[in-house]
């Protein structure tokens, strides 16, 4: 077992792939189809093309707010990959590119924040839930939809996401513990890329790493290299197995690094040390996955440029339908408070329209 | 004189008091090193260290709780939740300990502390940051409620917060927190909590807003210039305990009442005050007072958050038809 393996007590880290993509044991690649693997790479890129084009918008004074994931496409995508169309997915808000793997549209995402509700309005079939601002709450969500799996014995397993300052809250506690206490097929990833906005990593916690804390709900936790797409796969194979055996939940602790500002209204260089920061930058998962990529044959440099020109392209595209149709209409923000709308919300409604709004 | 936003105007009066009192401690999310998300805590980490001005861990219910632990123990804690929308999970502490502690220990302990959040929508933000959560606190008794409208108001209905010795909740406007800029004296002094001012005298109608609504109100009244309506502006500066007694007099005076706020309407912080003035003036109005609030549906994010907002046109409108009715 990888958690026994990699204790987290022992402070040890699980990798497959390091910064040069060199596979550092044979033992642990594990053996993906050549269409899947550049199905990961390929998201990882259109997350980090998405991403780029998303700031440059924000800049732009195009899109509003907006969370960047530069950095985080491993530990996004090695989990999605391992997950099947059956499986639960509850994001926090730094997904994206966890989100477009599970097959959630480029326009939904940029919808949301563009600032248009519908931008959660996803398909039912992905089985993903709407992002979750309210830091460390969706954990809770996540450990009741696996409770209804369990019992309902559906044969899924749910994925939560949080960050590390997350770890920190009293809703991470109550909703890893709920999970491990009712032994449900539930995984809670810990994004830790080292910065709760300004806050760093040490002010959330005393422990060495954030896996420890799985001991002491009493279900196994792994550090794993959270650039290392493949490192982050074996590690959610593995806990997604066990949570299908009826063996309970695991807690993964992505180690990676937040490489862009928190959000677009945040400035990184007031809090973060440059050393660190280009330290992390020799780290970007999108390096080692395409030199894993090349040396298998499987991609090249000139490739990777038309990728990159195609997705800029479609982000382009979709991003102007999103400014084209990204209004709200008055009816949308009546429309689903209720199934039934009281009559003293609808009669605010038809004044709202009486002054003229559309 | 200083000439300072409101914000600035914060950032000031707490780094006057707490030059001025040792037992003072500032603590939150991204308070200290980089002085929050907003910069309203600016410096006050560089000026007086780690140990006053703390970056806590993500964790609304330790920043309260911990902060009754602390003012029953010698200190004067000045937290801030980031947004009032993530105050939740403090909200137990508040509501269960907070408001409880004097009453529960026959006044042996009493909490003489702030909790500093930014309230209401205008900021075009995500989820969660845009709502006006007066009556959850105003509910609650053995809590206080304050929030200003200018810099002038900030700075000393804060430094009458800190001087409290009981819970004071203060609401900053940040739609307003770099609006504008106002001569703010640089000596200590305070506006006493639980009076409001009377921003303009008039003889027609009574207006009631508060926080970031006062200068939609100041509008509304200049866009009814040439209508010949005489506007009573009331900035109630003190959600709770509210300044019954000007406004009841001016009602009195004026026959008219409306409250507006962006707090949703149904059991908004109006009804109670029109409750109020039905019990205090009944005999006194020419009109049925009014409110205009929020619609009573979740803050629409950005793209349709002007289905939402109050726009000084509607409380322009309002006025008329209570004046004409
Ligand atoms: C309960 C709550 N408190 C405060 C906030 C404001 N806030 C938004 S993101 C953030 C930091 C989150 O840090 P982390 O959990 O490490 O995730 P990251 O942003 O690094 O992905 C904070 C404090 C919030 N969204 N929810």
């Amino acid at each position: 077992m990888l958690t026994t393996k990699f204790d987290p007590l022992k402070d040890k880290m699980l990798q497959v792939l390091d910064p040069k993509g060199k596979v550092v044991d044979a033992k642990l690649e594990p053996k993906i189809d050549d269409e899947t693997l550049i199905k990961m790479y390929e998201t990882m890129l259109l997350g980090r093309t998405a991403d780029t084009k998303a700031l440059q918008y924000q800049r732009q004074g195009r899109m509003l707010t907006y969370a960047p994931i530069k950095g985080q496409e491993a530990a996004q995508v090695g989990v999605a990959a391992a997950l099947g169309k059956e499986d639960w997915f509850v994001p926090a808000f730094r997904e994206m590119a966890a989100l477009l793997y599970k097959g959630a549209p480029l326009k939904q995402l940029y919808l949301y924040w563009y600032g248009n509700e519908e931008g959660n309005h996803f398909d039912p079939d992905l089985k993903i839930l709407p992002i979750s601002v309210p830091i460390a709450s969706q954990i809770n969500h996540a450990a009741g939809i696996a409770y209804a799996s369990k019992i309902q014995k559906k044969e899924e397993v749910t994925v939560a996401y949080v960050g590390d300052g997350g770890t920190s809250h009293g809703e991470f506690h109550e909703g890893v513990n709920f999970g491990a206490v009712f032994n449900l097929p539930m995984i809670t990833v810990i994004q830790n890329n080292q910065f709760a906005i300004s806050t760093p990593r040490s002010v959330q916690s005393k422990a060495k790493n954030l896996a420890t804390k799985a001991v002491g709900y009493g279900i196994p936790g792994i550090v794993v290299d959270g650039n290392d797409p493949l490192a982050m796969y074996i590690a959610t194979v593995e806990a997604r197995e066990r949570a299908l055996k009826g063996d309970g939940p695991t807690l993964i602790e992505a180690v990676t690094y937040r490489l862009g500002p928190h959000t677009t209204s945040d400035d990184p260089t007031i809090y973060r040390d440059e050393k660190d920061f280009k330290d992390a930058e020799t780290k970007d998962p999108l390096i080692r996955f395409k030199q894993y990529l090349i040396d298998k044959k499987l991609w090249s440099d000139e490739k990777d440029e038309e990728k990159i020109k195609e997705f800029t392209d479609y982000s382009n595209k979709i991003f102007k339908e999103v400014e084209e149709t990204g209004l709200v209409d008055l009816d949308d923000v009546f429309d689903y408070q209720y199934e039934t709308l009281p009559p003293h919300i609808e009669e605010q409604r038809q004044r709202a329209k009486e002054r003229g709004g559309k | 004189m200083a000439v300072m936003t409101i914000l600035g105007a914060i950032n000031h009066t707490l780094d006057q008091q707490m030059e001025k009192d040792d037992s003072i401690v500032l603590l939150g999310e991204d308070v200290g090193f980089e002085g929050g998300v907003f910069r309203v805590t600016k410096g006050l980490q560089q000026k007086y260290g780690k140990d006053r001005s703390i970056d806590t861990p993500l964790a609304e219910a330790a920043i309260i709780g911990s902060s009754i632990g602390m003012a029953m123990n010698g200190l004067k804690p000045i937290s801030e939740m980031q947004f009032s929308g993530f105050m939740f999970d403090g909200y137990n502490q508040l509501v269960s300990h907070a408001a409880r502690m004097r009453n529960r220990t026959r006044g042996t302990y009493n909490l003489p502390m702030v909790v500093r959040m930014p309230y209401g929508g205008g900021i075009r933000a995500l989820e969660h940051h845009s709502e006006s959560l007066e009556v959850l606190f105003a509910h609650i008794p053995g809590l206080k409620l304050v929030i200003p409208s200018t810099p002038y108001d900030a700075k000393g209905l804060l430094a009458s917060a800190i001087a409290d010795p009981d819970p004071v909740i203060f609401f900053e406007p940040k739609r307003l927190y770099r609006a504008f800029k106002q001569e703010v004296p640089e000596k200590d002094y305070k506006v006493e909590i639980g009076k409001a001012r009377v921003v303009q005298k008039g003889d027609d109608i009574t207006v009631v807003a508060w926080g970031a609504l006062m200068p939609e109100a100041i509008k509304a009244i200049k866009l009814l210039e040439d209508q010949d309506i005489s506007v009573e502006l009331i900035d109630l500066r003190t959600i709770a305990p509210w300044d019954r007694k000007t406004v009841v007099e001016s009602v009195k005076k004026t026959g008219r009442f409306l409250v507006v706020h962006e707090a949703y309407t149904s059991f908004g912080p109006g009804a109670e005050m029109i409750s109020v003035i039905n019990e205090q003036a009944f005999l006194y109005l020419e009109a049925p007072p009014t409110r205009l609030g929020g619609a009573d549906i979740t803050i629409p994010l950005p793209k349709g958050e002007h289905h939402f907002i109050i726009t000084p046109e509607q409380i322009a409108d309002k006025i008329k038809d209570v004046v004409k009715f």
